[in-house]
Protein backbone atom coordinates (compact mmCIF):
# COMPACT_ATOMS: atom_id res chain seq x y z
CA UNK A 1 0.00 0.00 0.00
CA UNK A 2 1.37 3.52 -0.92
CA UNK A 3 2.02 6.17 1.39
CA UNK A 4 -0.74 7.96 0.15
CA UNK A 5 -3.11 5.42 1.49
CA UNK A 6 -2.00 4.56 4.15
CA UNK A 7 -1.95 8.06 5.60
CA UNK A 8 -5.85 8.15 4.47
CA UNK A 9 -6.62 4.86 6.25
CA UNK A 10 -5.31 6.08 9.08
CA UNK A 11 -7.57 8.60 9.05
CA UNK A 12 -10.22 7.18 8.62
CA UNK A 13 -11.43 6.71 12.44
CA UNK A 14 -11.31 10.41 13.54
CA UNK A 15 -13.20 11.05 9.45
CA UNK A 16 -16.27 8.75 11.21
CA UNK A 17 -15.77 10.87 14.39
CA UNK A 18 -16.09 14.14 12.62
CA UNK A 19 -19.01 13.16 10.37
CA UNK A 20 -20.98 11.61 13.11
CA UNK A 21 -20.73 14.69 14.70
CA UNK A 22 -21.29 17.16 11.95
CA UNK A 23 -24.23 15.06 10.16
CA UNK A 24 -25.54 13.55 13.48
CA UNK A 25 -27.36 11.01 11.59
CA UNK A 26 -24.67 7.30 11.60
CA UNK A 27 -25.56 6.39 7.92
CA UNK A 28 -25.24 9.93 6.78
CA UNK A 29 -22.49 10.08 8.38
CA UNK A 30 -20.55 7.28 6.71
CA UNK A 31 -21.92 7.71 3.52
CA UNK A 32 -19.94 11.47 3.89
CA UNK A 33 -16.90 9.49 4.52
CA UNK A 34 -17.52 6.78 2.13
CA UNK A 35 -17.73 9.86 -0.78
CA UNK A 36 -14.73 11.58 0.83
CA UNK A 37 -12.32 8.40 0.38
CA UNK A 38 -13.38 7.88 -2.78
CA UNK A 39 -12.85 11.05 -3.87
CA UNK A 40 -9.01 10.78 -2.35
CA UNK A 41 -8.40 7.94 -3.83
CA UNK A 42 -9.32 9.08 -7.06
CA UNK A 43 -7.12 12.30 -6.76
CA UNK A 44 -4.41 10.42 -5.51
CA UNK A 45 -2.05 10.77 -8.63
CA UNK A 46 -2.92 14.56 -8.50
CA UNK A 47 -2.26 15.34 -4.81
CA UNK A 48 -0.07 17.97 -4.71
CA UNK A 49 1.55 16.91 -1.58
CA UNK A 50 1.39 18.46 1.81
CA UNK A 51 -1.41 18.24 4.90
CA UNK A 52 -3.19 15.17 3.82
CA UNK A 53 -5.57 15.35 7.19
CA UNK A 54 -6.42 18.77 6.18
CA UNK A 55 -7.02 18.05 2.75
CA UNK A 56 -9.61 14.88 4.06
CA UNK A 57 -11.32 17.47 6.12
CA UNK A 58 -11.42 19.88 3.77
CA UNK A 59 -13.51 17.53 1.17
CA UNK A 60 -15.43 16.12 3.83
CA UNK A 61 -16.63 19.67 5.02
CA UNK A 62 -17.43 20.83 1.50
CA UNK A 63 -18.88 17.24 1.00
CA UNK A 64 -21.66 18.45 3.94
CA UNK A 65 -22.06 21.78 2.58
CA UNK A 66 -23.51 20.26 -0.95
CA UNK A 67 -25.39 17.09 1.14
CA UNK A 68 -27.20 19.80 3.36
CA UNK A 69 -27.82 21.97 0.25
CA UNK A 70 -29.88 19.04 -1.33
CA UNK A 71 -31.74 18.11 1.65
CA UNK A 72 -32.89 21.38 1.93
CA UNK A 73 -34.91 20.77 -1.41
CA UNK A 74 -36.18 17.62 0.00
CA UNK A 75 -38.60 16.78 3.23
CA UNK A 76 -36.81 16.29 5.88
CA UNK A 77 -37.28 12.34 7.66
CA UNK A 78 -35.64 12.86 11.43
CA UNK A 79 -34.64 9.17 12.62
CA UNK A 80 -37.40 8.66 15.24
CA UNK A 81 -35.19 7.09 17.63
CA UNK A 82 -31.57 7.59 18.04
CA UNK A 83 -29.95 3.89 17.72
CA UNK A 84 -26.47 4.61 18.11
CA UNK A 85 -25.80 5.69 21.57
CA UNK A 86 -22.23 5.43 22.12
CA UNK A 87 -20.56 3.05 24.66
CA UNK A 88 -19.03 6.39 26.80
CA UNK A 89 -20.90 8.81 28.49
CA UNK A 90 -23.92 9.03 29.73
CA UNK A 91 -26.64 8.73 27.47
CA UNK A 92 -28.90 11.72 28.14
CA UNK A 93 -25.84 14.03 28.27
CA UNK A 94 -24.75 12.24 24.75
CA UNK A 95 -28.32 13.75 23.72
CA UNK A 96 -28.03 17.01 24.82
CA UNK A 97 -25.12 17.67 23.25
CA UNK A 98 -26.38 15.85 20.22
CA UNK A 99 -29.09 18.48 20.05
CA UNK A 100 -27.41 21.50 21.07
CA UNK A 101 -24.90 20.72 18.39
CA UNK A 102 -28.55 20.42 15.27
CA UNK A 103 -29.21 23.64 16.02
CA UNK A 104 -26.14 25.37 15.02
CA UNK A 105 -25.61 26.41 11.67
CA UNK A 106 -23.19 24.95 9.55
CA UNK A 107 -20.28 27.00 9.58
CA UNK A 108 -20.31 27.09 13.39
CA UNK A 109 -20.83 23.63 13.88
CA UNK A 110 -17.96 22.61 11.63
CA UNK A 111 -15.55 25.28 12.88
CA UNK A 112 -16.27 24.16 16.80
CA UNK A 113 -15.73 20.37 15.74
CA UNK A 114 -13.00 20.77 13.84
CA UNK A 115 -10.80 22.77 16.50
CA UNK A 116 -12.65 21.06 19.92
CA UNK A 117 -13.47 17.70 18.42
CA UNK A 118 -10.49 17.41 16.38
CA UNK A 119 -8.10 19.01 17.89
CA UNK A 120 -6.93 21.58 14.55
CA UNK A 121 -5.49 24.73 14.64
CA UNK A 122 -7.71 28.16 14.13
CA UNK A 123 -5.02 28.19 10.72
CA UNK A 124 -6.20 24.72 9.68
CA UNK A 125 -9.63 25.76 9.99
CA UNK A 126 -9.63 29.01 8.29
CA UNK A 127 -7.74 27.03 5.48
CA UNK A 128 -10.27 24.00 5.49
CA UNK A 129 -13.21 26.69 5.40
CA UNK A 130 -11.49 29.60 3.32
CA UNK A 131 -11.98 32.22 5.33
CA UNK A 132 -10.14 34.39 7.37
CA UNK A 133 -8.72 33.25 11.05
CA UNK A 134 -11.25 35.90 12.41
CA UNK A 135 -13.69 34.51 11.13
CA UNK A 136 -12.95 30.73 12.52
CA UNK A 137 -12.66 32.54 16.36
CA UNK A 138 -16.32 34.37 15.76
CA UNK A 139 -17.72 30.90 14.58
CA UNK A 140 -16.46 29.50 17.31
CA UNK A 141 -17.87 32.44 20.24
CA UNK A 142 -21.10 32.20 18.60
CA UNK A 143 -21.03 28.20 18.81
CA UNK A 144 -20.03 28.05 22.29
CA UNK A 145 -22.41 30.63 23.06
CA UNK A 146 -25.08 29.19 21.42
CA UNK A 147 -24.35 25.16 22.86
CA UNK A 148 -23.80 26.82 26.56
CA UNK A 149 -27.38 28.54 26.00
CA UNK A 150 -29.01 25.32 24.48
CA UNK A 151 -27.87 23.22 27.19
CA UNK A 152 -28.44 25.48 30.34
CA UNK A 153 -31.48 26.51 28.98
CA UNK A 154 -33.18 22.78 27.25
CA UNK A 155 -32.42 20.69 30.36
CA UNK A 156 -34.61 21.69 33.05
CA UNK A 157 -37.29 22.31 29.99
CA UNK A 158 -36.93 18.51 28.34
CA UNK A 159 -37.26 16.95 32.12
CA UNK A 160 -40.02 18.68 33.36
CA UNK A 161 -42.07 19.56 30.10
CA UNK A 162 -41.37 17.22 27.21
CA UNK B 1 6.17 40.96 25.91
CA UNK B 2 2.15 41.24 27.34
CA UNK B 3 0.74 43.76 29.94
CA UNK B 4 -0.90 41.74 32.75
CA UNK B 5 -3.39 45.10 33.72
CA UNK B 6 -4.83 44.59 29.80
CA UNK B 7 -7.71 43.45 30.23
CA UNK B 8 -8.31 40.07 28.83
CA UNK B 9 -10.97 39.51 25.54
CA UNK B 10 -12.88 36.86 24.71
CA UNK B 11 -11.03 36.16 22.08
CA UNK B 12 -8.20 35.38 24.51
CA UNK B 13 -10.44 33.22 26.37
CA UNK B 14 -11.17 31.01 23.50
CA UNK B 15 -7.38 30.82 22.65
CA UNK B 16 -6.25 30.34 25.91
CA UNK B 17 -8.56 27.00 26.30
CA UNK B 18 -7.74 25.99 22.23
CA UNK B 19 -3.83 26.14 22.89
CA UNK B 20 -3.36 29.11 21.02
CA UNK B 21 -2.83 32.05 23.23
CA UNK B 22 1.10 33.00 22.86
CA UNK B 23 2.60 31.40 26.40
CA UNK B 24 3.60 34.67 27.83
CA UNK B 25 -0.09 35.65 28.17
CA UNK B 26 -1.40 32.43 29.56
CA UNK B 27 -0.49 33.51 33.42
CA UNK B 28 -2.02 37.11 32.56
CA UNK B 29 -5.30 35.59 31.74
CA UNK B 30 -4.60 32.79 34.35
CA UNK B 31 -4.65 35.66 36.72
CA UNK B 32 -7.96 37.66 34.74
CA UNK B 33 -9.93 33.91 35.29
CA UNK B 34 -9.08 34.04 39.24
CA UNK B 35 -10.47 37.38 39.92
CA UNK B 36 -13.39 37.62 37.04
CA UNK B 37 -16.10 34.46 38.28
CA UNK B 38 -18.00 35.59 35.04
CA UNK B 39 -15.39 34.75 32.83
CA UNK B 40 -13.80 31.49 34.74
CA UNK B 41 -17.15 30.13 34.58
CA UNK B 42 -18.06 30.60 30.80
CA UNK B 43 -14.35 28.84 30.35
CA UNK B 44 -15.28 26.34 32.90
CA UNK B 45 -18.84 25.68 30.63
CA UNK B 46 -16.51 25.44 27.23
CA UNK B 47 -14.56 22.76 29.19
CA UNK B 48 -17.50 20.93 29.88
CA UNK B 49 -18.72 21.03 26.74
CA UNK B 50 -15.41 19.28 25.50
CA UNK B 51 -15.55 16.88 27.50
CA UNK B 52 -19.12 15.96 26.32
CA UNK B 53 -18.28 16.08 22.45
CA UNK B 54 -15.50 13.60 23.34
CA UNK B 55 -17.88 11.58 25.87
CA UNK B 56 -20.22 11.62 23.01
CA UNK B 57 -17.87 11.43 19.80
CA UNK B 58 -14.67 9.75 20.99
CA UNK B 59 -16.19 6.22 20.64
CA UNK B 60 -17.05 6.60 17.18
CA UNK B 61 -13.59 6.75 16.31
CA UNK B 62 -12.55 3.36 18.46
CA UNK B 63 -15.48 1.57 16.64
CA UNK B 64 -14.27 -0.84 14.31
CA UNK B 65 -14.22 0.91 10.28
CA UNK B 66 -17.35 -0.95 8.59
CA UNK B 67 -16.34 -3.18 5.86
CA UNK B 68 -17.59 -0.52 3.35
CA UNK B 69 -15.35 2.23 3.89
CA UNK B 70 -12.28 -0.53 3.63
CA UNK B 71 -9.96 1.08 0.57
CA UNK B 72 -9.87 -1.84 -0.69
CA UNK B 73 -13.10 -1.86 -1.42
CA UNK B 74 -13.45 1.61 -2.63
CA UNK B 75 -11.07 1.45 -5.64
CA UNK B 76 -12.46 2.23 -9.12
CA UNK B 77 -11.15 2.00 -12.65
CA UNK B 78 -10.19 5.81 -11.91
CA UNK B 79 -10.80 6.81 -15.92
CA UNK B 80 -14.85 6.65 -15.39
CA UNK B 81 -14.50 9.14 -12.39
CA UNK B 82 -12.33 11.32 -13.74
CA UNK B 83 -14.49 14.19 -14.15
CA UNK B 84 -14.89 14.31 -10.62
CA UNK B 85 -11.33 13.85 -9.60
CA UNK B 86 -10.05 16.59 -11.29
CA UNK B 87 -12.68 18.52 -9.50
CA UNK B 88 -11.77 17.60 -6.31
CA UNK B 89 -8.10 18.15 -6.77
CA UNK B 90 -8.55 21.13 -8.30
CA UNK B 91 -10.36 22.39 -5.56
CA UNK B 92 -8.00 20.80 -2.89
CA UNK B 93 -5.50 22.81 -4.84
CA UNK B 94 -7.24 26.20 -4.37
CA UNK B 95 -8.04 25.66 -0.92
CA UNK B 96 -4.38 24.28 -0.12
CA UNK B 97 -2.32 27.57 -1.08
CA UNK B 98 -2.34 28.58 2.39
CA UNK B 99 -1.10 25.61 4.38
CA UNK B 100 1.35 24.77 1.74
CA UNK B 101 0.53 21.64 -0.11
CA UNK B 102 1.75 22.93 -3.46
CA UNK B 103 5.17 22.20 -4.38
CA UNK B 104 6.52 25.79 -4.72
CA UNK B 105 9.28 26.10 -7.55
CA UNK B 106 8.76 22.18 -8.14
CA UNK B 107 11.77 21.31 -6.79
CA UNK B 108 10.42 17.73 -6.27
CA UNK B 109 9.60 17.31 -9.61
CA UNK B 110 11.63 14.56 -11.76
CA UNK B 111 14.35 16.34 -13.79
CA UNK B 112 13.14 15.85 -17.09
CA UNK B 113 9.75 17.96 -15.78
CA UNK B 114 11.48 20.60 -14.54
CA UNK B 115 13.30 21.03 -17.69
CA UNK B 116 10.53 20.92 -19.93
CA UNK B 117 8.55 23.19 -17.61
CA UNK B 118 11.49 25.65 -17.94
CA UNK B 119 11.17 25.32 -21.62
CA UNK B 120 7.38 26.21 -21.55
CA UNK B 121 7.98 29.01 -19.28
CA UNK B 122 10.33 30.97 -21.52
CA UNK B 123 8.45 29.71 -24.24
CA UNK B 124 4.98 31.18 -22.51
CA UNK B 125 7.03 34.63 -21.76
CA UNK B 126 8.93 34.77 -25.33
CA UNK B 127 5.65 34.53 -27.28
CA UNK B 128 3.04 36.01 -25.45
CA UNK B 129 4.07 39.76 -25.58
CA UNK B 130 4.39 39.36 -29.31
CA UNK B 131 1.85 41.26 -31.26
CA UNK B 132 1.71 40.64 -34.68
CA UNK B 133 3.49 37.25 -34.71
CA UNK B 134 2.69 34.85 -31.70
CA UNK B 135 2.23 32.11 -33.56
CA UNK B 136 3.06 30.37 -36.88
CA UNK B 137 -0.31 29.14 -37.56
CA UNK B 138 -3.58 30.55 -36.51
CA UNK B 139 -6.33 29.58 -34.78
CA UNK B 140 -8.93 29.77 -37.77
CA UNK B 141 -6.76 26.78 -39.58
CA UNK B 142 -7.40 24.83 -35.87
CA UNK B 143 -7.58 21.17 -37.97
CA UNK B 144 -4.46 22.24 -40.24
CA UNK B 145 -3.16 23.19 -37.09
CA UNK B 146 -3.71 20.01 -34.91
CA UNK B 147 -2.67 17.79 -38.27
CA UNK B 148 0.46 19.64 -38.62
CA UNK B 149 1.49 19.31 -35.00
CA UNK B 150 0.42 15.38 -34.19
CA UNK B 151 2.40 14.60 -37.32
CA UNK B 152 5.50 16.66 -36.18
CA UNK B 153 5.32 15.59 -32.27
CA UNK B 154 4.37 11.83 -33.34
CA UNK B 155 1.22 11.77 -31.24
CA UNK B 156 -1.98 13.21 -31.15
CA UNK B 157 -2.20 17.16 -30.55
CA UNK B 158 -5.51 18.06 -29.99
CA UNK B 159 -6.31 21.67 -29.00
CA UNK B 160 -8.79 22.32 -26.35
CA UNK B 161 -11.91 24.20 -26.71
CA UNK B 162 -11.58 26.90 -24.12
CA UNK B 163 -14.57 29.58 -24.69
CA UNK B 164 -16.06 28.27 -21.61
CA UNK B 165 -13.39 30.21 -19.99
CA UNK B 166 -13.79 33.00 -22.10
CA UNK B 167 -10.20 31.87 -24.32
CA UNK B 168 -9.99 32.12 -27.59
CA UNK B 169 -7.64 30.00 -29.31
CA UNK B 170 -4.71 32.49 -31.11
CA UNK B 171 -2.65 29.46 -32.42
CA UNK B 172 0.21 27.26 -32.12
CA UNK B 173 3.79 26.65 -32.80
CA UNK B 174 6.23 23.79 -32.84
CA UNK B 175 9.01 24.12 -30.45
CA UNK B 176 11.65 22.18 -29.50
CA UNK B 177 11.86 19.96 -26.48
CA UNK B 178 13.82 18.18 -24.06
CA UNK B 179 13.07 14.96 -25.78
CA UNK B 180 11.47 15.71 -29.13
CA UNK B 181 9.57 18.56 -30.55
CA UNK B 182 6.43 19.87 -28.35
CA UNK B 183 3.48 21.42 -29.45
CA UNK B 184 3.00 24.90 -27.88
CA UNK B 185 -0.78 26.21 -28.13
CA UNK B 186 -1.87 30.29 -27.47
CA UNK B 187 -5.09 31.25 -26.00
CA UNK B 188 -6.29 34.89 -25.70
CA UNK B 189 -9.40 36.29 -23.88
CA UNK B 190 -11.42 39.34 -25.45
CA UNK B 191 -9.59 41.54 -22.89
CA UNK B 192 -5.97 40.25 -23.87
CA UNK B 193 -5.01 37.44 -20.81
CA UNK B 194 -2.95 35.18 -22.38
CA UNK B 195 -2.69 32.00 -21.77
CA UNK B 196 -0.48 29.16 -23.32
CA UNK B 197 -0.43 24.98 -23.17
CA UNK B 198 2.78 23.20 -24.20
CA UNK B 199 2.85 19.57 -24.00
CA UNK B 200 5.81 16.98 -25.36
CA UNK B 201 6.25 13.75 -24.47
CA UNK B 202 8.41 12.37 -21.43
CA UNK B 203 9.01 9.00 -20.05
CA UNK B 204 7.86 10.04 -16.76
CA UNK B 205 3.95 8.70 -16.31
CA UNK B 206 1.01 9.08 -13.44
CA UNK B 207 2.94 12.29 -12.03
CA UNK B 208 0.89 14.25 -9.48
CA UNK B 209 -0.21 17.68 -10.47
CA UNK B 210 2.22 20.54 -9.40
CA UNK B 211 1.89 24.49 -9.52
CA UNK B 212 4.91 26.45 -9.77
CA UNK B 213 5.30 30.01 -10.86
CA UNK B 214 7.57 32.98 -11.23
CA UNK B 215 6.70 36.85 -10.89
CA UNK B 216 3.23 37.35 -12.56
CA UNK B 217 3.45 33.84 -13.92
CA UNK B 218 2.10 30.72 -12.61
CA UNK B 219 2.09 27.36 -14.15
CA UNK B 220 -0.21 24.21 -13.67
CA UNK B 221 2.15 20.82 -14.97
CA UNK B 222 1.28 17.14 -15.23
CA UNK B 223 2.42 13.90 -16.62
CA UNK B 224 -0.01 11.57 -17.81
CA UNK B 225 0.38 8.49 -20.39
CA UNK B 226 3.80 9.26 -21.99
CA UNK B 227 2.63 13.56 -21.94
CA UNK B 228 4.08 15.96 -20.07
CA UNK B 229 1.53 19.30 -19.93
CA UNK B 230 1.90 22.70 -18.75
CA UNK B 231 -0.62 25.61 -18.58
CA UNK B 232 0.90 28.83 -18.09
CA UNK B 233 -1.44 31.91 -17.09
CA UNK B 234 -0.96 34.48 -14.75
CA UNK B 235 -0.49 34.62 -11.26
CA UNK B 236 -4.49 34.20 -10.44
CA UNK B 237 -4.68 30.76 -9.09
CA UNK B 238 -8.19 30.32 -9.48
CA UNK B 239 -8.24 31.43 -12.81
CA UNK B 240 -5.39 29.28 -13.63
CA UNK B 241 -6.79 26.34 -12.30
CA UNK B 242 -9.81 26.50 -14.22
CA UNK B 243 -8.16 26.63 -17.44
CA UNK B 244 -5.82 23.86 -16.18
CA UNK B 245 -9.14 21.78 -15.22
CA UNK B 246 -10.70 22.37 -18.83
CA UNK B 247 -7.02 21.38 -20.56
CA UNK B 248 -6.74 18.01 -18.71
CA UNK B 249 -10.60 17.02 -18.98
CA UNK B 250 -10.30 17.32 -22.72
CA UNK B 251 -6.47 15.83 -22.95
CA UNK B 252 -7.94 12.83 -21.25
CA UNK B 253 -10.96 11.93 -22.98
CA UNK B 254 -9.33 13.05 -26.43
CA UNK B 255 -6.31 10.73 -25.70
CA UNK B 256 -4.56 14.12 -26.70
Amino acid sequence: MSAFRQSVEAMIPALRRYARALARDGDAADDLVQDTLVRALRSERLFLGGDIRSWLYTILTNLNKNRRRSLARRPHFMPLQDDNADASGTEAEGRDIERALATLVEEQRAALLLVVLEGLSYREVADIQGVPIGTVMSRLARARAHVRAVLEGERPALRSVK
Amino acid sequence: MTDPNIPVTEDELHAYIDGELPSERRSDVEAWLATHPDDSERVQSWRTMAEALHARYDAVANESVPPRLELERLQRPPRKWLYGAIAASFAAFLVGGASGWVAHGATSARPTLQAFTGDALEAHRLYVVEVRHPVEVPGDEKAHLQQWLTRRCGRTVHAPELQSTGLKLVGGRLLPGPSGPASFLMYESPSGERFTVYATKTTTEAMQMRYTSEGTTGALFWADRGVGYVVIGGSDRQRLTQVAQQVYDQTERSGG
